[in-house]
């Protein structure tokens, strides 16, 4: 990580471990001594809590691995012996649960932070890109977890997404036996879900690792959107940021507890209650809300193998967005029009994932393609666009003199 | 390789491509257990076929069995539904297959219970072509199981069978 410290250890033993493993310079220089810019708003604190929800789930993740089963005729009724016999296992279940949902919804607002911002843009794009493979592997991690509890939702959701990619034309049979280690989704399936379910939280700690690393290479961005000019423009890590993501993450905890031990099956689906049964389907099959956006893009095409092309490409899209913005400048602040069309994209992605909660059909078949056509045109036709007809505000000198300004006019910094 | 471009390629570039290649091939074979141990094992395929005494289901009735995990409906067609069947012009359907092609014997249609649009099990005996009806997203299918209306792009499939007897019929 970027940032020699000066870090110097004092007592002999932090001496003798830093002479042969500089391990406590390096998490000096990344967590204490990092100069960051002195204006982060509250919306910067989501990366903290996003790590606090990792290793939320990491926790109660592994404790509820030694009381699960993962068999298609146990599964089930080990989920409800957690959540009656275990002593506290209805907390712990509850919290994981509603963990997944939490950190889906501080995923979402730190997405939404870089995009208002432009903190994928030069030189931040991997940082960026990094972001969104995590992204995808929290989807990956949501979707075996929602699995192998096998209720009704968990057998007829993996039935329904692994039939995706029974629509790649030529291979797609062939892939279905290798996803399921079967002719249907069955013990094998379950298994292996619950192996990779295991798995892949620790691949997103690795990830997470490297979206710091290379975050700590050009440091942060900040809400002015322009580059940090010298030491005048910034703090310490510790204890400016490291008191205001506690704070915030504090915060974050009332909000979780309050779905924990007040409506702990409020994000869920009552289907999930009932163990799954291969023979009768629900009536209407929807998967997690944070998911909802996809499966209303992939329902507003009628045809199987284009649908799901088009969910894909709503995906692949994220990759490339710090190419098809073309705008140099980064803070929506300073761009007025591109500030209008990101509150619209807020509205679309919510409006889909809307209609991916409602049958498709009628009116809502219609919203659904107009919403999904809006999502490819935001990305593809007005991010690009906008970057060369948009006349900018004149950004501010440095951001010293603009926190100075603001505390001249009265108000807070 | 600096000055090297005209010269010959020596023994030591050979011994890179040849170590590297080897290496490639190594491997790949070695990957290839690790994949195929995701395929259906052996005692999943051992299951792969099963028998069903179909002498109790009377006409007008139907029987559900799983075969491969999936749900096989076993129908004892009557007659009205076999002349409905039968009396279809194939240019009215999606994927036109005559009725004949989908049964050995016309009293008896069998066939896989997954609905061919995302694999709900549509509901028997229902839909305005007295067939079968996908409650997940409106798939109908007649008394032939052929695709009629709805998002499905297929007719439900008919699994490899042969009557043992004339009252047992292995499937698979």
């Amino acid at each position: 990580m970027s940032g020699h410290s000066e870090f110097q250890p004092t007592s002999a033993p932090a001496k003798w471990l830093e002479r042969r493993l500089p391990i406590l310079s390096l998490l000096h220089g990344a967590a204490v001594a990092f100069p960051t810019p002195k204006n982060l708003n509250y919306w910067w604190t989501f990366g903290g809590i996003l790590m606090f929800c990792l290793g939320v789930q990491i926790l109660t993740g592994i404790i509820l691995a030694m009381h699960f089963t993962p068999h298609v005729d146990m599964a089930f009724s080990s989920v409800e012996h957690i959540m009656r016999d275990v002593n506290y296992g209805w907390l712990i279940r509850y919290i994981h649960s509603n963990g997944a949902s939490m950190f889906f919804i501080a995923v979402y607002i730190h997405m939404f932070r870089g995009l208002y911002y432009g903190s994928y843009k030069e030189p931040r794009e991997l940082i960026w890109i990094l972001g969104v493979v995590i992204y995808l592997l929290m989807m990956a991690a949501a979707f075996f977890g929602y699995v192998i509890v096998w209720g009704q939702m968990s057998f007829w959701g993996a039935t329904v997404i692994t039939n995706l990619f029974g629509a790649i034309p030529v291979v797609g049979d062939g892939l279905l036996s290798l996803l399921w280690g079967g002719f249907s989704v069955d013990n094998p399936t379950l298994n292996r879900f619950f192996s990779l379910h295991y798995l892949v939280p620790f691949l997103i700690a690795g990830l997470v690792i490297l979206h710091i690393w290379a975050l700590h290479v050009p440091g942060n961005n900040n809400p002015l959107g322009i580059d940090v000019k010298g030491p005048q423009d910034t703090v310490t890590f510790h204890p400016y940021y490291t008191v205001k993501d506690t704070f915030a993450v504090v915060m974050f905890m009332l909000f979780f507890a309050f779905f924990v031990f007040y409506m702990p099956n409020a994000l869920g689906d009552p289907d999930n209650y009932i163990e799954a049964n291969r023979l009768s389907t629900p009536a209407h099959i929807v998967p997690e809300w944070y998911l909802l956006p996809y499966y209303a893009i992939l329902r507003s095409i009628p045809d199987k193998l284009f649908g799901v092309g088009a969910m894909g490409l709503a995906i692949v899209t994220l990759f490339l967005i710090p190419w098809l913005d073309t705008s140099r400048v980064r803070s929506a602040r300073f761009r007025p029009l591109y500030k209008q069309f990101f509150w619209l994209f807020v509205i679309d992605a919510v409006v889909l994932g809307y209609i991916g909660a409602k049958p498709p059909e009628g009116m809502y078949l219609i919203i659904g393609r107009l919403a999904t056509a809006y999502y490819f045109f935001h990305f593809y036709i007005i991010l690009p666009v906008l970057g060369l007809v948009e006349t900018p505000k004149p950004l501010p000198e440095s951001i010293s003199k603009s926190v100075l300004d603001k505390s001249a006019a009265g108000k807070p910094a | 390789m600096t000055a090297s471009h005209a010269e010959e390629p020596t023994r030591r570039d050979f011994l890179y491509i040849a170590t590297g290649a080897m290496g490639a091939v190594g491997a790949g074979a070695l990957a290839w257990p690790f994949i195929d141990q995701l395929n259906p094992d052996t005692s999943v395929k051992a299951l792969a076929s099963i028998e069903v005494d179909i002498s109790s289901v009377a006409e007008g009735a139907a029987i559900t069995v799983t075969w491969r995990g999936k749900p096989v409906f076993i129908r004892h067609r009557t007659a009205e539904e076999i002349a409905a069947a039968e009396a279809v012009d194939l240019k009215e359907l999606r994927d036109p297959q005559m009725d004949k092609d989908r049964v050995q014997k016309p009293e008896w249609l069998i066939m896989v219970g997954v609905c061919t649009h995302l694999g709900c099990v549509p509901l028997g005996q229902k839909g305005e072509y007295g067939g079968w009806f996908c409650p997940c997203h409106g798939s109908q299918y007649d008394t032939s199981g052929r695709i009629r209306k709805g998002p499905a792009p297929q007719n439900l499939a008919i699994p490899d069978y042969v009557f043992v007897t004339d009252n047992r019929v292995k499937i698979g």
